[in-house]
């Protein structure tokens, strides 16, 4: 168990490569709790959201969510998050535990200007258990009479969870098929229980933070405080898709119309080492003996057993199949810049 | 797991297995507990001197690096093949995969190491 943004979490219950492949070849059981929720209601929520949020809620339908970057005005990131539309007027935003206080003040402050609009921060309201896997649909069915299979990607529906008042989304942070489902916290042990009780002939097991993390690497999913934060713009990461520029005005529009225009100076790209060395992050992407850029994320991940990161390089490094150079703990080691994400279930 | 009594270890969680003047060194079970599934296993070249407290090597886990430092002072004889395509044997069999053979300068510098019931006491606290 470690602290992890205030929390006490499990890094792993029985080997983190152990739970990876559960997650890619079964299903996995996460208890991501930690997670904030910030609730926007009132006559303005909408106007409210697309103020704050990069992409475009107004093409979100009660029941549908989208992922999107709650932007500062340089066009960077307070957080990441999943914004969720309950009711034409009522949206749920999921941010990073770490992020939960400061994307709160940060909202309730910029809706002001708005008006008419309410935000709460309604963590407490909420635990949320993850189950991720080709099987997770299989395991959840028995304790839900909500029909999964009508709950599309990135969609979201509510029932009951092994009789516990449910939100079951259909999303994750895995790259795998799966359900996030939120519940009251007085009936998140029994929900998490009936879960694992209900997947025990299938073998599905409980999974940490280090198989989250090694999971959502192999899908190329961004990690605030790694690959994505204050100082890095929603382009420069390589989210472009998640911004709606046809909707108008939004903080950080401006800067990030103009980085679309002249281009930005630097990239995140996703690598494989060619020699033999794992890259972390904090180490330095080299050329000629000197830092031209750094690895975010990277690890040897348990599905794909190779060395794998993300990394920020100048802009006319890019592309594919470019080679860079890492410095490994003083040894320069080699890499290919690669397509992302990693893996996909779908194989594209 | 028990902490094997013919075995001779570290602070930094190492042990040795003295046979005349070759030490066998590998890390513990209370090392591979903390690191995680051990993917990679950094060794250095064959002839490598090396001095008590050096770092000789290191050990990857999918979460963590470590650094492996030298018990004592000698010459690198052999590195374990195994751990190229079996890193993995240092989770499951710690006391028995040895990473480097050294050749000590000094058969008796041995003598600081702590012994199994020492380490487990470390271990233990």
């Amino acid at each position: 168990m470690i602290p992890y943004a205030g929390w006490d979490m499990p890094v792993e219950y029985s080997g983190i490569s152990n739970e990876h492949l559960a997650v890619r070849t079964r299903a996995g059981v996460f208890d991501v709790s930690h997670m904030g929720e910030i609730e926007i209601a009132g006559k303005n929520a909408l106007a409210a959201v697309q103020l704050i949020s990069s992409n475009d809620a107004s093409l979100l339908q009660p029941g549908q969510a989208q992922y999107a970057a709650l932007t500062t005005p340089g066009g960077t990131f307070v957080d990441d998050m999943l914004v969720y539309r309950m009711a034409p007027s009522h949206f749920m935003l999921v941010v990073n535990a770490a992020n939960t206080a400061k994307a709160f003040t940060w909202i309730h402050e910029q809706i002001k200007t708005v008006g008419d609009v309410a935000a709460i921060d309604s963590s407490s309201r909420y635990s949320l258990i993850a189950v991720q896997g080709p099987a997770a649909r299989e395991v959840l069915q028995p304790l839900t009479a909500v029909e999964l299979g009508d709950i599309g990607y990135y969609r979201f529906g509510y029932g009951e969870v092994a009789a516990g008042r449910a939100t079951i989304s259909r999303t994750g942070y895995t790259g795998e098929d799966g359900f996030e489902i939120f519940v009251p916290p007085n009936v998140a042990d029994r929900v998490w229980q009936a879960i694992l009780d209900s997947g025990r002939s299938a073998d599905v097991i409980p999974c940490g933070l280090g198989a989250r993390d090694t999971l959502r690497l192999e899908a190329a999913m961004r990690l605030y405080g790694n690959d994505i934060d204050e100082t890095t713009t929603v382009l420069e990461a390589g989210l472009g898709w998640t911004i709606g520029w046809k909707k108008g005005s939004f903080i950080g529009r401006d800067r990030l119309v103009e980085q679309k225009e002249r281009g930005t100076a630097r990239k995140l790209v996703g690598f494989e080492m060619i020699d033999r060395a794992i890259a972390r992050q904090g180490y330095s992407v080299v050329s000629g003996g000197r830092a031209i850029g750094v690895v975010t994320s990277g690890t040897q991940t348990p599905f794909l057993k190779k060395a794998i990161g993300m990394a920020y390089v100048p802009t006319e490094l890019h592309a594919v199949d470019t080679e860079i150079e890492v410095d490994i703990r003083g040894r320069v080691s080699k890499a290919r810049i690669v397509r992302l994400p990693f893996y996909s279930r779908t194989g594209v | 797991m028990a902490y094997p009594a013919d075995l001779k270890y570290t602070k930094d969680h190492e042990w040795m297995r003295v046979s005349g003047d070759v030490a066998e060194i590998g890390i513990t079970n209370y090392a591979q507990e903390q690191l995680g599934d051990v993917v990679f296993v950094e060794l250095p070249d064959i002839g490598r001197r090396v001095n008590p407290g050096e770092a000789f090597g290191s050990i990857e886990s999918v979460k963590a690096v470590s650094e492996l430092f030298a018990p004592a002072a000698g010459e690198i004889v052999e590195v374990n093949p195994l751990l190229k395509d079996h890193p993995e044997s240092v989770n499951s069999k710690p006391h028995e995969t040895w990473m480097v053979r050294l050749r000590l300068s000094d058969s008796n510098a041995t003598g600081s190491l702590l012994d199994s019931d020492a380490y487990e006491k470390l271990v233990s606290t």
